[in-house]
């Protein structure tokens, strides 16, 4: 039974998301819709199956979801952070910095999550991983102290991930 | 108050937000003179401004019409791909040398995006001189 279920739903997350994008792609539910949605998100992880034969490790959902919300609200108040550093720092008094943050994220999930959170709060950019995978490179816009954006990223957001990603 | 003015107002105030986000992020693209600073002010763009904008829109639909959650898909898959864009264009800045090099990872040989294949080791050296 298990293996059954194994093999006919090799991505159970992803066959989820897929009935609710096309739900949210039909823009109004109906039920003939949402059985559509699941036949296409059982099809479609089954072919694609062989090309990701992994299964990713279990994620807490709780936490996933308090991390989303500590991120969007990280979004808003960097944006505005930003948006005062563009219009207010001259070019010559802007320090940009690269900055090293060695990774304690082994799951490649994980780190994936961690460089686009970077990313997507206003400031930083994350530009590279070292070869091995042991060390993220980030660019920061404009920082006075490179070590203290380094342990708040530590801090703030790798420490919740590895809650996440048990 | 009927819901509709509210819904206008609260239309109008996501609208402006997002359009000064944009606006924003314009003049960092201008202003900025080192192409890795540049790339920060689209990321910006991408995600508060572009964000208010499709609120304002999913406000409207919901109050003037009848409702869209087409906005959130673009949302989900806007903040699903905007790094990975950024990620490639920071990668491509590192390759071609066009800001600082920078320092090297404390437990690993380099990043890979420097990390030059041994058979390619020697055309570099040649394009270096």
């Amino acid at each position: 039974m298990a293996r059954a279920f194994r093999w006919l739903f090799p991505h159970p997350v992803l066959t989820i998301l897929l009935a609710v994008v096309w739900v949210l792609l039909q823009n109004k539910f109906t039920p003939g819709m949402a059985v559509f949605g699941l036949i296409l998100g059982t099809i479609i992880p089954l072919v694609t199956a062989v090309w990701w034969p992994e299964r990713p490790g279990s994620i807490r959902l709780g936490r996933m979801f308090s991390y989303a919300i500590i991120v969007l609200w990280d979004i808003m108040v960097a944006n505005i952070e930003v948006a005062w550093i563009v219009l207010t720092k001259p070019n010559s008094k802007l320090k940009p910095a690269w900055i090293v943050v060695p990774l304690d994220l082994r799951e490649p999930e994980a780190i994936t999550i961690l460089a686009g959170t970077i990313t997507l709060t206003p400031g930083t950019v994350s530009a590279d991983l070292s070869d091995e995978g042991h060390s993220l490179l980030v660019h920061a816009l404009h920082t006075e102290d490179p070590d203290g954006v380094r342990d708040e990223i530590k801090n703030r957001y790798e420490r919740r991930l590895k809650e996440i990603f048990v | 108050m009927t819901l509709e003015v509210i819904g206008t107002y609260a239309v109008g105030v996501c609208l402006l937000i997002g359009a000064a986000f944009a606006m924003v992020g314009t003049i960092g693209l201008l202003k900025f003179n080192d192409s890795m600073t540049r790339l920060h002010a689209p990321t910006k763009v991408g995600t508060i401004g572009i964000g208010a904008l499709l609120l304002a829109s999913m406000v409207h639909s919901y109050v003037f019409a009848e409702g869209s959650m087409h906005e959130t898909l673009i949302m989900a898959f806007l903040f699903v791909t905007a790094p990975i864009s950024a990620h490639f264009i920071a990668k491509v800045n590192i390759h071609k040398r066009a800001c600082d090099t920078p320092p090297a990872p404390p437990r690993d040989g380099t990043w890979s995006t420097l990390n030059v294949p041994e058979a390619d080791r020697e055309l570099e050296l040649q394009k270096d001189t």
